[in-house]
């Protein structure tokens, strides 16, 4: 256990630190893997169906009049509409304070079934008045002629 | 009129640093002192007027002048009082004032402090200073100028969203700018050493209290902050991995790496380059938070203003300082020798695995925080990086480092020698496998990551507590045991609150009652009640334990007037062992009320073991000024923590 030369210790150090970051980007690699979540459209479903228990974020507007309480009055059903396609959803718990029908919403969740509804873990409302959240706004933006485009962009304005 | 003031002044202000940022520039350059001492006079006026510009702005928020477009988009003359003070750094023109303000007044700090390092290297100092001031000036009066007028004048403003009208928002931004400021100050100071070339332990004297205090600053910032948001969204959660919250963490990592490989510097001469890379990091992840926060990328109720301008001026202006930085350091860095040596088993290499750990840490979060704004920004998917990815990755290292924690203290400077660790150490690893033991047969838990939880807190608490019964403790000393010891405290907190949590959701009409654990909750009536510019649903749920009233909850369900926005307000009772948590949810229409009830054990701590992690660091201030000699066995009695779960 001898100290090393001054030379010998910079390189060491030096390459601790190279090793440090490698084992960071590996261990971020692999975790990204097993725990990304993907954005996803109504739209988006319909293209490529996710697997049963796949978790991703769909995202869209509640559509009007679609929003219901069942029995045990905790699970709530409503469904994410980008205007083009349609998903039902289900919630069980409390509800955002800014969730409403005809808002933007992110739904964080899985199928439960292939066929069944869209199964939400948690739901992502606006957080202020001013604002909605970007993906829900890029996910509408690709719907053309919707007034959704020019109401986000009023809605903003001081 | 006083806004107009407020702009001008805005402008002296940065007169002041342009002449800060050259005049030292060039009287070092041709060595004429007369043209490098006007520093300290341009930063003491950079200080006074950044100060009238903010006091002008405070005024037009506190009486309301709509005519200025910033106080008309973001104030209300129903808002209480305190509101209207504080809402002045509630928005983004006003917080980034706040920013520069606390950056002129840091520059003032440095030019009026004795300058240790002689008058040459201050004179260095104040001139990045004031290369950096220059540029958020520049940012303030050409993309976010906070006085622009609105005319006409509406007769009433926006108001201020809800979830900000709260204490948090008088002391959560102020401390996280002092944070940020205080390592821009290290930053300049490691900017200035390498190019005067000091880098050394005077240096390292010099920068170590702007560190300690800029870090004992974020430190309490980032947990009021979680505080903040436990209480007030109501999600019965303390940390979410938002990246905003990533944003103000990865500084506090940096800076956490920076106190202690500093320390090295101070000490022992050693680990000098690295040093100053972390240095110019700290200060860089802090710009890139700013940057990541202000630019609209995120969807968060810390993204006040939409705007791709202003996101790439901020681009630019990061880009500037970090590559100049960076560009310094390269070509220092050859010059900077490492410093002394030290074996593989001492205190220094103890501090670099430290380092290392952090270093992963803080590359984990990047990668979790960037990787999915880099990815939408390259036309990819959109994705998004949540507690698992962080937790899966982080939880791990933290427990590596409460064990490395324990055991380097202990370790002599250079080379040390092993025979005393067993014995020093006996204590704290008999407390780590009581505590181990305890969680597993008297509260059952299982999860191999909460039981480690449980060992290490009880192993890092103990073994901290032993440095402190040593004799000759110096303020620096206590203050490291102290914070190691919040560490501690906060991760007996994080897991116990986690393991041990009991959860209800129920759907429940007054007079009904659930069952949670040894908790009867009864419904007892839900009434309407108002505030100053709210009015408000209240449910009131009386709480027994074994036939005793044990609390009285009342979560409420507000509505503000304006801006029209409803907020959730949690109701709590706390006691040391834990706390009880609600929710009221929106009613349905049919007499039946949503709750949603917590019990969280010792959810506090988390928070009392930042304030200790952020005590120490002030503590740690004050050098190695001799501690009270405290008598052996006093202070163990003193015992701030129960060891076992």
């Amino acid at each position: 256990m001898a100290t090393p030369k001054p030379k010998q210790q910079r390189l060491m150090l030096a390459g601790f630190a190279v090793v440090a970051l490698a084992v960071a980007g590996v261990i971020a690699a692999f975790a990204l893997q097993d725990t990304a979540a993907y954005f996803k459209a109504p739209s988006d479903l319909a293209e490529g169906p996710p697997q049963p228990g796949e978790t991703f974020r769909l995202g869209g507007l509640v559509k009007a009049g679609s929003v219901a309480r069942s029995g045990d009055g905790l699970t709530l059903t409503f469904v994410v509409t980008d205007m083009a396609a349609d998903t039902p959803v289900s919630y069980r718990g409390l509800v955002p304070d800014l969730f409403r029908e005809g808002q933007g919403v992110i739904a964080t969740g899985s199928f439960a079934s292939s066929g069944g509804p869209f199964v939400a873990r948690e739901l992502l409302a606006k957080h202020d008045e001013k604002y909605m959240p970007p993906e829900v706004a890029r996910a509408l933006e690709k719907q053309p002629g919707h007034p959704m485009n020019t109401s986000a962009a009023s809605g903003r304005g001081a | 009129m006083i806004p107009e003031l407020g702009h001008f002044a805005l402008w002296l202000a940065a007169a002041a640093a342009l002449l800060q940022s050259v005049a030292p520039t060039i009287g070092l350059w041709r060595d004429e002192e007369a043209l490098s001492g006007l520093a300290v006079p341009a930063a003491v006026a950079q200080g006074l007027f950044t100060a009238l510009a903010f006091a002008a702005l405070t005024w037009a928020f506190v009486v309301s002048d709509f005519s200025v477009a910033l106080v008309a988009a973001n104030s209300h003359t129903m808002k209480p009082d305190m509101y209207l003070v504080t809402g002045v750094w509630a928005n983004h023109e006003g917080s980034l004032l706040l920013w520069v303000l606390v950056m002129a007044l840091a520059g003032a700090g440095v030019a009026v402090a004795p300058a240790t390092l002689g008058p040459r290297f201050r004179a260095r100092v104040l001139s990045v200073q004031g290369i950096v001031s220059l540029g958020f000036f520049a940012f303030l009066l050409f993309a976010s100028n906070p006085f622009d007028r609105l005319i006409p004048a509406p007769t009433e403003g926006q108001g201020l969203n809800p979830l900000l009208q709260d204490l948090g928002l008088a002391v959560h931004p102020p401390l996280l700018y002092i944070g940020y400021v205080g390592l821009s100050v290290a930053f300049a100071f490691a900017v200035a050493g390498m190019l005067e070339n000091v880098v050394g332990p005077a240096w390292a004297k010099a920068t170590r209290p702007w560190v300690a205090g800029a870090w004992a600053m974020l430190t309490l910032g980032i947990a009021l902050g979680s505080y903040w948001a436990y209480y007030e969204l109501g999600w019965g959660g303390w940390w979410f991995w938002d990246p905003v919250e990533n944003a103000a963490l990865m500084p506090w990592l940096a800076a956490t790496a920076l106190l202690h490989s500093i320390a090295v510097v101070m000490k022992r001469d050693a680990l000098r380059a690295w040093t100053l890379l972390l240095a110019v990091a700290a200060f860089s992840l802090s710009m890139m938070g700013t940057f990541i926060v202000r630019s609209g990328l995120l969807t968060s109720v810390h993204a006040f203003a939409v705007d791709p301008a202003r996101g790439l001026f901020l681009m630019i202006l990061m880009a500037l300082y970090i590559g100049g930085a960076l560009t310094i350091y390269a070509f220092a860095a050859g010059r900077v020798a490492e410093g002394r040596q030290f074996a593989a088993v001492s205190r220094e290499s103890a501090l670099v695995a430290n380092n290392l750990l952090l270093t992963v840490i803080l590359g984990v979060v990047l990668v979790g925080t960037m990787y999915p704004m880099a990815l939408q920004a390259a036309g990819g998917a959109q994705i998004s990086v949540g507690p698992p990815y962080f937790n899966m990755t982080i939880v791990p290292i933290v427990l590596v480092m409460a064990f490395l924690m324990g055991v380097a203290p202990l370790l002599g400077w250079r080379r040390s020698a092993t025979g005393h660790l067993a014995a020093r150490l006996l204590p704290a690893a008999v407390a780590a496998a009581l505590a181990v033991v305890v969680a597993l047969t008297l509260f059952g838990v299982r999860g191999i990551g909460a039981l480690l939880g449980f060992g290490a807190a009880a192993w890092l608490a103990v073994a901290s507590i032993s440095i402190l019964a040593k004799r000759g403790l110096t303020l620096n000393s206590a203050g490291m045991a102290l914070a190691h010891l919040g560490v501690a405290v906060s991760i007996l907190g994080a897991t116990a609150s986690g393991a041990l949590q009991r959860e209800a959701l129920v759907a429940m009409r007054v007079g009904d009652a659930i069952q949670m654990g040894p908790w009867r909750a009864e419904l007892m009536d839900v009434r309407p009640i108002a505030g100053p510019n709210w009015t408000a649903v209240e449910a009131r749920l009386d709480v027994r334990r074994g036939g005793d009233s044990v609390a009285i909850l009342r979560p409420q369900s507000r509505m503000f007037v304006a801006p029209a926005q409803e907020t959730t307000e949690s109701g709590r009772a706390g006691w040391w062992t834990g706390e009880l948590y609600s929710v009221l949810g929106q009613p349905d229409g049919t007499g039946q009320w949503q709750v949603h009830l917590w019990f969280k054990p010792m959810v506090r701590l988390i928070w009392w073991g930042a304030l200790l992690m952020a005590f120490g660091g002030l503590l740690a201030l004050g050098g190695r000024v001799r501690a009270l000699k405290p008598r052996r066995g006093v202070e163990m009695s003193g015992s701030p923590i129960p060891q076992a779960a």
